[in-house]
């Protein structure tokens, strides 16, 4: 960083020492990746201030400030316990199904809202796309971050709901938790960030997310155990259903948070599905930033 | 400066622009197949090279859609060219639009501190230069309301505020300095003369030609993408008010040719208007001290009684800056029927270096305009490096006391 006082002199002398950059553009394959990554880590601060300027407006101007970042899942949870668990009777075969479904829809809100906001990223963003250059997955990556912060505090909620109903107890099985937030993290980042790209150039993506969302949550043991869809579906679509990484987050979830207390049946090899679901996100991830990369170079004249 | 360190190579540059006429899926779809139809290619910038030395202040001009504004985001980064390729060096600040990174629920404060880092600042830096620039901005009253309650003044005070403290070694700059008050627009153009001196490279796009000749030490000019004249700015300046002179022709032109028989044939008109110094031939260079002369020729098929004649010359801005008539010289031109030629003579012209128009009225004895030519012929004053301004005067300064 050089000061204020730097002559005309200097200015040059430093410049004419400074590597050439190309403007803009980026190489492609692995080391494009690389170096997409290392421009975004210069630019954490910047991350960390655009999260922050999500939440901040977010909630503004209300009186009841974030709080009502609750007031959705807890709706939620309530009229699905009610309606689902009990008026139609899901909860006769699952204890505790309170928590149940909260460990469920925690993980699940994560991703809908990793995924919902990327999406509208880029486009909600057009004023700074079309006229700053900044390394562009910043934008979905800042959905990411206010997302998490919406996790963070639906999740202390999850926790102490399950100490005072006695689900949670402390052992191996948490680590089915951690894996679970790590395998939406690595999945709802690369779906959002290859949407939100497509977004620019199609805008019905983010209405179709909307849908896409609502039915994928149906697709996931949620509100229901998976052994009620196993009892149904034929083997070839079950096989689909169980390794889909959101129901293998939403199974590690219940499992960490709920099983142990509950007489949960896990699922087989529940932790070898969930770090094949991860290493297949890996390369999804990596690929999505390609399209991404590829893409953006247009954003500015699309927008 | 040592030696020419270049912090700008634009090379070979091209952009093409598609324009698609529809967007939804559903129009894809069912126009998959014909989608050469709803499509159409657009260059806007065709085969651009450009070298841009440390410490140069560069103007871009050119008329609206020459790609002028293009050319200055793919410097930028921004865009991305279709082919060529495009290098820079040192730290970079796009001032393309002020106040791009601003949220609207945020406070001014929150609002310098996130625009300070989308334009690559540090938290640290941004605190030391914080005073700076809202004593720059001249708001500090307002620094902690949320911007959607200032007025687009303060709006502006502020985003430029904060693009000046950010230390670039290259600020891009595309038409932002037409805003604010005058006394603001004063500290802009003294921070860009202070940027000069401590040798930041600047690149500016602008309309204001006059700001052009003032601070740029090179202009580029460009036309429908391409580059047409790249040295010094007067001479950039009179090549840009040639094109823009065909470009007003061809409008003309076209407009006559669609227009032609709409005029009322028992109106008068003005046939022709011609301008020459006397002495020079038509066309060229008026320089001052010259005599004008100007000729007009009127008719009109039934007879005007009591006609008036009468000439206004404008600058390139559209400011008039002179006018004269025949009442004023208490003159009676009688009726006009058969064409008639009036000269005006103007003596001893003192016209500032630039382009002048003439605009050429016929009036009856009530003052209505009966038919107008605005703008129907044009001269030149050759460039003065002595002065700018639009009247000429020779100047000389000397000390006369210390």
């Amino acid at each position: 960083m050089t000061g204020l006082q730097e002559s005309p002199l200097q200015r040059a002398n430093r410049l004419s020492t400074e590597p050439w950059q190309q403007a803009g553009g980026r190489s492609s394959g692995v080391t494009g990746t690389i170096a997409s990554v290392r421009e975004i880590w210069e630019q954490r601060r910047l991350l960390r201030l655009l999260t922050g300027r999500e939440l901040k407006s977010r909630y503004k101007d209300s009186a009841g400030g974030f709080l009502w970042s609750l007031a959705k899942p807890l709706t939620q949870l309530f009229i699905y316990y009610l309606v689902i668990g009990q008026f139609l009777g899901a909860a006769r075969g699952i204890e505790n199904f309170a928590i149940y479904i909260f460990a469920g829809l925690t993980i699940y809100t994560l991703f809908s809202e990793i995924v919902g906001a990327g999406t509208g990223s880029i486009i909600a963003n057009a004023g700074l796309v079309k006229k700053v250059y900044l390394p562009r997955e910043i934008f979905p990556l800042a959905a990411v971050g206010s997302a998490l912060f919406n996790f963070a505090v639906q999740f202390v909620i999850l926790i102490i709901a399950s100490i005072v109903v006695g689900t949670l107890s402390f052992g191996p099985q948490l680590l089915f938790g951690l894996g679970a937030l790590v395998l939406i993290l690595i999945w709802g980042t690369a779906v959002g960030v290859l949407l939100a790209a497509l977004n620019v150039y199609l805008r019905d993506i983010q209405y179709l997310v909307e849908v896409v969302l609502l039915l994928l949550m149906w697709a996931s043991p949620i509100l229901y155990s998976w052994q009620q869809a196993a009892a149904i579906l034929p083997q070839w679509l079950l096989e689909i259903y169980v390794n889909s990484p959101i129901t293998l987050a939403v199974l590690g979830f219940q499992e960490a948070f709920w099983s142990e207390a509950s007489n949960g049946v896990p699922l087989p090899h529940l932790a070898i599905r969930m770090l094949i679901a991860g290493a297949v996100g890996l390369v999804a991830l990596f690929a999505a930033q390609r399209v991404f990369s590829r893409l953006q170079g247009d954003f500015a004249q699309e927008l | 400066m040592a030696e020419h360190v270049p912090v700008v190579e634009v090379n070979d540059v091209s952009k093409r622009f598609i324009i698609r006429k529809e967007k939804s899926l559903k129009e894809r779809l069912v126009n998959a197949g014909r989608s050469k139809q709803f499509k159409e290619d657009f260059w806007a910038l065709k085969n651009v090279s450009l070298e841009i030395g440390s410490g140069q202040t560069i103007g871009l001009i050119g008329p609206n859609g020459s790609g002028k504004s293009t050319l200055l985001k793919t410097i930028g980064g921004i865009i991305q060219p279709t082919t060529g390729t495009i290098r820079r060096r040192g730290r970079l600040a796009a001032l393309l639009e002020l106040g791009a990174g601003f949220h609207q629920d945020l406070t001014g404060r929150e609002n310098v501190y996130l625009n300070a880092s989308i334009l690559g600042l540090s938290r640290k830096q941004t605190d030391l230069y914080f005073d700076d620039i809202v004593e720059f901005s001249g708001i500090k009253d307002f620094i902690d309301t949320q911007v959607k309650f200032y007025s687009s003044g303060m709006y502006v005070r502020l985003a430029f505020a904060v693009a000046v403290h950010v230390d670039p070694d290259l600020l891009l700059v595309d038409e932002v300095l037409a805003v604010g008050d005058e006394a603001f627009q004063r500290k802009c153009l003294d921070k860009i003369r202070s940027f000069q001196r401590e040798g930041r490279t600047i690149v500016l796009v602008t309309h204001s030609l006059g700001q052009i000749t003032e601070f740029c030490d090179r202009a580029v000019l460009l036309n429908k993408g391409e580059v047409l004249f790249d040295g010094v700015p007067h001479e950039a300046v009179r090549d840009f008010r040639d094109v823009l002179e065909e470009r007003r022709q061809g409008e003309a032109e076209a407009h006559n040719a669609t227009h032609e028989e709409k005029v009322p044939v028992n109106d008068g008109r003005i046939v022709s208007t011609t301008v020459h110094a006397a002495g020079r031939a038509e066309g060229d260079p008026v320089h001052p001290g010259d005599d004008l002369i100007v000729r007009v020729t009127y008719e009109h098929p039934t007879g005007l009684p009591d006609w008036i004649a009468a000439i206004q010359i404008d600058n390139v801005q559209g400011v008039p800056v002179y006018g004269t008539a025949s009442p004023r010289m208490k003159l009676d031109l009688g009726t006009l029927r058969a064409p008639t030629t009036v000269e005006f003579v103007l003596r001893d012209v003192q016209f500032g270096t630039g382009k002048y128009f003439i605009n050429s009225t016929l009036m009856n004895r009530e003052r209505a305009h009966v038919h107008d030519v605005p703008q129907a012929v044009s001269f030149d004053v050759p460039y003065y490096d002595l002065a700018v301004g639009i009247v000429h005067a020779q100047p000389e300064i000397r000390v006369v006391g210390a």
